[in-house]
């Protein structure tokens, strides 16, 4: 999978759960949870999410390398490489 | 042969909309099945059919609004399945057609029976005939009489009532009857959605406030058992099966009503009915604004797996704007948690006819005395605000502290 392709996944799985919140307006630098403002649920269903469409655990021990949306994506792409 | 009514899903709802069927005359229907989606304040909701039988045919057009206890559809029952010569002709209830025999306001002249000039000083009525305006739905008093009434079909015309189309607009000369979709054109775009959830959480709480006595407690908890089981059980678990705080939560409060009872159930009509299931409320935010406190069923009978799978699809459920109306209207006791991103503590309002709301405030590290030293713990502040015609403060507290222990043992939730 080419990295475009997680980040497109990525956004598209974002969208599924925070759909009012754009991808532009957001500072992919900070904190996931704020700035799409999702809770530990929403969380899980994102993680729940990717982990299936990638095939991948998604341990919650990683939870702390996907704080921000720049931060998940290079977790993403070094699982992927 | 029995009419399928359209149901009342709380307190502070007075009419629905019909917004789909999802089953055909003819069909066979089961007690439980789901018949219709209904629109309301809350978003659309799921109903249910009551009894097994045969749908024998809709009484109300999709996109139609009607108030609580209309008849939506003729369910033919099971137990008398054949034909049934006593059945009354199900008369299509037409709540909606504005009156036309209500005499135009803008034209008193003729009958104006308050001739102005000296005489005793008495309150002339607004027009020539006092007008009633029917209680369950304001929208249609504010349409305007028509003058020279246009050809328009009766589902036109009850879109534009609800709508609020003004029908004096239209040409009466129309070549073709006015329909449905030419008054779906013109009707203005609805309110948003947040407006409409705002009014009946208002309408909600108002009432909580105005009838419930409430008293508050709260009481700090020690969390750090809790967290720690989560987590060893999610460290071997797929993320589609991982735990969070809140089921724990869920089963500690519904094991703390079996002590104290009193919290759980409704009050209505001066009576406290107590509940023996423990359908807790959980209160969900929306994206859109505002929340919602829909069961889940049986909390005390589910384990930890079974209440994290409800959660997850009511969760889920909710967010998509699609709930049962047993959801709505059957929860005992209502559980709200600020979750890891909020502050302290919370205090909430109950919902009614409900009796008791437990809140969990948002866990953190702060200092907890262990023996005699100061240690960090995660520690939560739990809250309840209960209603006092049914329970006091002794009771309360023990009800707190019961749910503050079963969460220092959640191997046994």
């Amino acid at each position: 999978m080419t990295e475009t392709n997680i980040d497109a996944a990525l956004a598209e799985e974002l969208h599924r759960i925070a759909p009012d919140i754009a991808l532009d307006d957001i500072d992919r630098t900070q904190d996931l949870r704020e700035e799409f403002d999702i809770d530990s649920m929403d969380f899980l269903t994102l993680v729940t999410a990717l982990g299936k469409r990638f095939d991948l655990d998604m341990p919650e021990a990683d939870y702390p390398k996907m704080q921000s949306y720049d931060a998940l994506l290079a977790y993403l792409r070094s699982k992927m490489a | 042969m029995s009419a399928f009514l359209m149901p009342s899903l709380g307190a502070d709802m007075e009419a629905g909309t019909l917004v789909e069927q999802l089953m055909s005359p003819g069909d066979n229907v089961r007690r439980g099945d789901v018949i219709a989606a209904v629109e309301t304040q809350k978003g659309v909701i799921e109903i249910e059919v009551f009894e097994d039988g045969v749908l024998e045919d809709w009484l109300v057009d999709p996109g139609t609004k009607v108030p609580v206890g209309t008849p939506l559809a003729m369910i033919r029952s099971a137990a008398n399945s054949a034909a049934d010569p006593d059945t009354p002709e199900p008369e299509a209830p037409q709540p909606h057609d504005p009156k036309p025999a209500s005499v135009p306001r803008e034209d008193p002249a003729p009958h104006d029976p308050a001739p102005k000039g000296p005489g005793p000083e008495v309150p002339a009525p607004e027009g020539p005939f006092p007008e009633i305006p029917m209680p369950e739905d304001r929208a249609r008093s504010e349409v305007k009489p028509i003058q020279s009434r246009p050809r328009i079909s009766p589902a036109a015309r009850r879109l534009a009532a609800q709508t609020g189309v003004d029908l004096s607009r239209l040409a009466p000369g129309a070549a073709r009857p006015i329909t449905r979709s030419d008054i779906a054109a013109m009707a203005k775009p609805k309110p948003e959605a947040q407006s409409d959830m705002r009014a009946a959480i208002a309408a909600a709480m108002s009432r909580s406030k105005r009838e419930i006595p409430h008293y508050y407690l709260s009481h700090t908890v020690d969390l750090t058992k809790a967290e720690a089981f989560i987590t060893a059980e999610n460290a071997t678990r797929a993320p589609d099966e991982r735990l969070l705080l809140g089921v724990l939560y869920l089963k500690a409060l519904a094991r703390a009503v079996k002590k104290v009872p009193e919290m759980n159930g409704t009050f209505e009509e001066g009576h406290f009915h107590q509940s023996e299931a423990v359908h807790a409320g959980l209160a969900i935010a929306l994206r859109s604004g505002g929340l919602v406190a829909p069961a889940l069923f049986d909390t005390d009978r589910q384990n930890l797996d079974d209440l994290m799978t409800s959660m997850r699809d009511l969760i889920a459920r909710v967010r998509a704007g699609r709930y049962r109306a047993r959801e709505l209207s059957d929860a005992t006791i209502t559980l709200t948690s600020l979750g890891d991103r909020g502050v302290d503590q919370l205090y909430g309002v109950i919902y009614p006819p409900q009796v008791a709301i437990v809140g969990v405030g948002t866990p953190a590290l702060r200092p907890w005395v262990e023996g005699k030293k100061v240690v960090p713990r995660l520690t939560a502040t739990l809250t309840l605000a209960a209603d006092h015609r049914v329970s006091d403060g002794r009771r309360g507290a023990l009800f707190l502290s019961a749910i503050a222990k079963h969460l220092q043992d959640p191997e046994t939730l």
